[in-house]
C-alpha cells in the first residue's frame, strides 16, 4: 500500500548530525552518533530498529525530553528555525502546539489523578488561549474525531476507567489540538491488540490526509512500516544506516543489516503431526473463574476468563492459541498444568488430573513444563543460570550427584545454543533473548513430553524472535515434543503451529488447522485478526 | 464518601475496647499502685483511700465499673493530681497540645514539601545537598538538645524570644516550642517529598506534561507534586496524632501546660485512671486522623475513591 504523496516537499522538521551520549557511572555512553533525519509536510517517515538502536532516544533529545545526564549535540530545526538548545519557555510555544508527541506507554502516559477531559484541555488552554470552558467543547470534538463514543462521558473518566486503546486514542487527541505540523509517534501501537492497532493506524492515515501532518513514526514493526510510511530509515547502533522510500528500501534492501530486519519476518511451516499419533493431553470442558472483589459494600462478582474450553492434543503436536489480551489464553495454558483451578476434565496420557493427589501431580509435572513470556521477570537474579537451570532437578530427580547435575544443566544450555561456560554467570548479563533460551533450557532439562509456550517471543526483537522460533522448532523435531503455543501474533503462530484455536472473551470461536485458519477464516473476528496483522505473502 | 467516613468511624469501636482492655489490665500488672508513695501511708489511711476509689474490689469489677463511667463520659477522678478529675485535665490542657502540635504539623508540611520539591527539582545540586543535610540534622538531633539550645539562642542570648514559660498563651511564648516540634517533622517530610518527587518528575504523565510545552507550574506543581505528595499524606495522619497529643520533652522543657506529661506522670505514679484517659484519647486522635489521612488521599487519588 502506498500513501498519497502530496505536492509539497517542504521540510518541516529536520534533524542533522544529531549525537546523544549519556554520562554514567561507567563513562560516556553514545546512544545516537550524528544522525540526520528530515521529514515534510503530509509526509511520514518510520524510523526503524531493534531495541537499543537510538530511535526513541534521538526524537526525545529533539523534544528535549532527556534526563539531566544527556548530553545533545547537531541540530534540530523546525521551518529552519534552530530549536535545540532552546530556552524551555521558548521551547514550550512549539512543544503541545507545533510539535506533539504520541509515546508508546498509553497506559502510563496520562496522568491517573486527573480526568481525560482536564488533560486534553490543558495544551489547548496553554497555547490556544481558550477559556477551560471553550477547551472543554473543542475536547469533546476531539475526542469524536478519534473516535471514541460518549466523548461527554470519556471528557469526565479517569484514565484507569480506559482501556490502553482508548487512551492512546485520548493521547493523539491531545496531540492533535492544537493542529500540529509535525507528530511524532514512539512505538504509538506496541502495547496494543492487533485490531486496536490496526485502527489506530487507520486514523493517523486518515487524520494525516485530512491535515497535512508530517509524522515521524518511530517502530520495530515491519508491517507498519509497510502500510503507513512514504520514507523509512533504518537505525542501528545510534546510526542511520538506511534511509529512502519505503518500497525502494522494501524491494531492494542495500545495506546488510536492513536485509536481515526483512528476512527476520518469522517463516516456515510446522508439518503436521501424524494422524496415528497417540493422545497426550485431553481436555474436556474446562472453565476458569476468579473472585472479583465488588467493594467494600458489594457482594464479590465472579468473572469467567475460561469458558468450557475442549481440546485434544497429540504427540509431537503444536496447537497455537491465539486471541487479543484479555481473552483467557494464558489462563488456560495454566489450567491444563494445574496451576490455577478449573472446573472441567483434564487428562494427561489416560490419567485424570482433576481429582489427582498433590504427590502423584508433581512426578507428571516433570512431564509438563512451561517457558513465560518475561524473559526478564521469570528467572530468579539471585541464582547462577547453572542453578536456574539444574532447580527442577533437584525436587525431580534427587538422585543426581551435583557432578550429574551440572553435567545435565551444560548438556542443556548446548541444546539451546548457549556456551555451557557461561553456567556461572547471573542472568542479568545476558540479552533478552538469551534469556529466553535459559527459560528454554530450564524446562528442557526435565525432558518433558508437553511445553506450554505462554508468548515466548513477544519480548524480543524480530531478528531474536525467529532465532527462538527456529530454536523451539529444532528441539520439537529431536525429541517429539507437544507444544500448546499461546501468543497474540499471528506471524509467529503462522510458523509454529501445525492446529490453530482462536479464543475470544474465555471461549474458543474458531479452531482448525494452521491453513485453514489463515488462508480461510471463518468467523469475522478471526478474519478481523488475521486481516490486521498483515501478514505478508 | 460520608457513609464511607460513618462506616471507619463504627468499625473504630471494636478497636477502642481491644485497647482499652489491653491498657487497663496491663497498668495493673504493673507493682504498687497510686498511693505507694516514698513514705508509705498508715494502713489505716491506704485502707481508706483504697474503698474510696474502690481499688479493693475485685478486677473484674474494677474493669466493669471503668466501661460503664466511661460510656457514661465519664474518666474519673486523678488519683495524683488531686481535686482535678481526668476530664478537666484534658479539658485544660488538650486544647493548648492540640494547638502547638497543629502548628508544628502545619509549618512542617509547608517547609518540608517546599524542600523536598526544591532539592528533587536540582536534584544532585548544592541546594539538594544542603536540603539533605537540613534533614539529616533534623533528625539526628533529638528535642532535647535541639529545644534548650533554641531557648539558650534566642531566649537568652538574643533576647527575642521568651526562654521558657507559658505567658497564658501569649504568641512569643508558642514560637520555641512550635519550632523544636517542627523540626523533625520538618526532615521527615523533606526527604519524603523530594524521594517522591524525584521519582515523579521522571515518571510518564510528567514526561507528557512537558512534551505538551506545559507551564513550569503545571508540569511540577498540578502535575508532579500532585501525585509525590501521596506518601507524605500517609504520614501526616500519624504524625498529626503524636503531635497533637503532646510531647513531654518540649513541655518540660518551655514549662508548657500540656497533656504531653501525664502519659508519663501518670504511668510512673500508678495513676490508673490518667493512664485509661490518655490511651483513649491518644487512641481515639489515631483512628480519626488515618481516617482524615484516607479521606484526604481519595480526594487526590480518583483511583481509590471507588474500591
Amino acid at each position: 500500500m502506498e500513501a498519497p504523496v502530496l505536492a509539497t516537499t517542504e521540510t518541516v522538521f529536520a534533524l542533522k548530525n544529531l549525537r546523544v551520549t549519556f554520562d554514567t557511572p561507567d563513562g560516556p555512553v553514545e546512544a545516537v552518533r550524528g544522525i540526520d533525519l528530515e521529514v515534510a509536510r503530509g509526509e511520514t517517515l518510520a524510523v526503524v530498529g531493534e531495541s537499543g538502536s537510538g530511535k526513541s532516544q534521538a526524537v526525545m533529545a529533539a523534544m528535549g525530553l532527556l534526563p539531566a545526564n544527556a548530553r545533545v549535540s547537531g541540530s534540530v530545526t523546525y521551518r529552519g528555525q534552530e530549536i535545540l538548545g532552546l530556552p524551555v519557555r521558548e521551547l514550550n510555544r512549539l512543544r503541545g502546539s507545533r510539535l506533539t508527541m504520541v509515546f508508546q506507554e498509553p497506559m502510563t502516559s496520562l496522568d491517573p489523578l486527573y480526568t481525560i477531559g482536564r488533560q486534553m484541555s490543558e495544551p489547548l488552554v496553554e497555547h490556544g488561549g481558550l477559556s477551560w470552558r471553550a477547551a472543554h467543547e473543542r475536547v469533546l470534538g476531539l475526542l469524536r474525531l478519534v473516535g471514541i463514543d460518549a466523548p461527554e462521558r470519556r471528557a469526565a473518566s479517569y484514565p484507569y476507567e480506559l482501556s490502553g486503546g482508548q487512551r492512546q486514542r485520548v493521547m493523539i487527541a491531545m496531540a492533535l489540538a492544537n493542529d500540529p505540523d509535525v507528530l511524532i509517534a514512539d512505538e504509538p501501537t506496541t502495547a496494543l491488540d492487533v485490531t486496536t492497532q490496526s485502527s489506530i493506524l487507520n486514523l493517523l492515515r486518515d487524520l494525516q490526509e485530512r491535515m497535512g501532518l508530517a509524522i515521524v513514526f518511530i517502530t520495530h514493526d515491519l508491517n507498519i512500516v509497510r502500510r503507513l510510511a512514504d520514507r523509512v530509515a533504518v537505525m542501528k547502533e545510534g546510526a542511520v544506516v538506511e534511509q529512502g522510500m519505503t518500497d525502494r528500501v522494501f524491494a531492494a534492501p542495500a545495506h546488510a543489516y536492513t536485509r536481515k530486519l526483512l528476512d527476520a519476518e518469522p517463516s516456515g511451516r510446522k508439518e503436521p503431526a501424524p494422524a496415528c499419533a497417540p493422545l497426550l493431553m485431553e481436555a474436556e470442558a474446562v472453565s476458569v473463574s476468579f473472585e472479583v472483589d465488588g467493594g467494600m459494600f458489594a457482594p464479590p462478582s465472579r468473572f469467567v476468563a475460561v469458558n468450557g474450553v475442549n481440546l485434544i492434543l497429540k504427540e509431537g503436536q503444536t496447537l497455537g492459541v491465539v486471541g487479543e489480551s484479555g481473552s483467557g489464553k494464558s489462563t488456560l495454558g495454566r489450567a491444563l498444568l494445574r496451576l490455577v483451578p478449573s472446573s472441567g476434565r483434564i487428562t494427561f496420557e489416560g490419567a485424570d488430573l482433576s481429582g489427582i493427589r498433590p504427590k502423584s501431580l508433581r512426578r507428571l509435572r516433570k512431564e509438563m513444563q512451561l517457558v513465560f513470556q518475561d524473559p526478564y521477570g521469570s528467572l530468579s537474579p539471585r541464582l547462577t543460570v547453572g542453578q536456574i537451570v539444574t532447580e527442577g532437578l533437584l525436587v525431580h530427580e534427587p538422585a543426581l550427584s551435583s557432578r550429574e547435575r551440572d553435567a545435565r544443566a551444560c548438556q542443556a544450555l548446548e541444546e539451546v545454543a548457549l556456551d555451557p561456560m557461561t553456567r556461572n554467570r547471573f542472568p542479568h548479563e545476558f540479552s533478552g533473548g538469551q534469556r529466553q533460551r535459559i527459560a528454554i533450557a530450564r524446562a528442557m532439562v526435565l525432558k518433558p513430553r508437553l511445553v506450554v509456550l505462554d508468548e515466548p517471543t513477544s519480548a524480543l526483537d524480530r531478528t531474536v524472535q525467529t532465532q527462538i522460533i527456529e530454536l523451539l522448532r529444532g528441539l520439537q523435531a529431536a525429541h517429539g515434543l507437544t507444544y500448546l503455543f499461546i501468543s497474540h501474533d499471528l506471524a509467529v503462530v503462522r510458523a509454529m503451529a501445525d492446529e490453530v484455536m482462536v479464543m475470544q472473551h474465555g471461549r474458543v470461536v474458531e479452531r482448525g488447522t494452521a491453513e485453514d485458519i489463515f488462508e480461510n477464516p471463518k468467523r469475522p473476528y478471526t478474519r478481523l485478526l488475521v486481516e490486521a496483522a498483515t501478514l505478508p505473502g | 464518601m460520608l457513609k464511607y467516613a460513618l462506616n471507619r468511624l463504627l468499625a473504630a469501636i471494636p478497636t477502642l475496647f481491644v485497647i482499652i482492655t489491653a491498657a487497663f489490665f496491663l497498668i495493673r500488672l504493673a507493682p504498687g499502685g497510686p498511693f505507694n508513695l516514698d513514705r508509705p501511708l498508715e494502713p489505716k489511711v491506704m485502707e481508706n483511700l483504697n474503698r474510696i476509689y474502690h481499688l479493693d474490689a475485685p478486677l473484674w469489677q474494677q474493669y466493669l465499673g471503668y466501661l460503664g463511667n466511661l460510656l457514661r463520659g465519664d474518666f474519673g477522678p486523678s488519683f495524683v493530681y488531686r481535686d482535678f478529675s481526668v476530664a478537666q485535665l484534658f479539658s485544660s490542657g488538650l486544647p493548648i497540645s492540640v494547638q502547638l502540635g497543629g502548628s508544628a504539623l502545619v509549618l512542617a508540611l509547608l517547609i518540608g514539601t517546599t524542600l523536598g520539591t526544591l532539592a528533587a527539582l536540582r536534584h544532585n545540586r548544592p541546594v539538594d545537598l544542603g536540603a539533605v543535610t537540613v534533614a539529616t540534622l533534623g533528625i539526628t538531633i533529638p528535642p532535647f538538645v535541639v529545644a534548650p539550645l533554641l531557648s539558650l539562642v534566642f531566649g537568652v542570648w538574643l533576647g527575642w524570644l521568651p526562654a521558657g514559660g507559658w505567658g497564658d498563651g501569649a504568641f512569643a511564648y508558642k514560637i520555641l516550642p512550635i519550632v523544636t516540634l517542627a523540626l523533625p517533622q520538618v526532615a521527615v517530610v523533606t526527604r519524603l517529598t523530594r524521594a517522591a518527587m524525584i521519582e515523579a518528575l521522571s515518571s510518564h504523565p510528567v514526561r507528557t506534561a512537558r512534551a505538551y510545552g506545559l507551564r513550569w507550574w503545571t508540569v511540577v506543581v498540578t502535575h508532579a507534586l500532585r501525585s509525590a505528595i501521596l506518601p507524605v499524606v500517609s504520614y501526616a495522619g500519624p504524625a498529626a496524632a503524636a503531635l497533637m497529643t503532646g510531647s513531654i520533652v518540649v513541655e518540660t522543657i518551655f514549662g508548657v501546660p500540656g497533656v504531653g506529661r501525664y502519659f508519663v506522670q501518670a504511668a510512673l505514679n500508678r495513676d490508673y485512671t490518667l493512664v485509661m484517659g490518655t490511651v483513649v484519647v491518644i487512641a481515639c486522635f489515631v483512628i480519626l486522623f488515618n481516617l482524615v489521612v484516607d479521606l484526604i488521599y481519595a480526594l487526590i487519588d480518583p483511583r481509590v475513591r471507588y474500591g
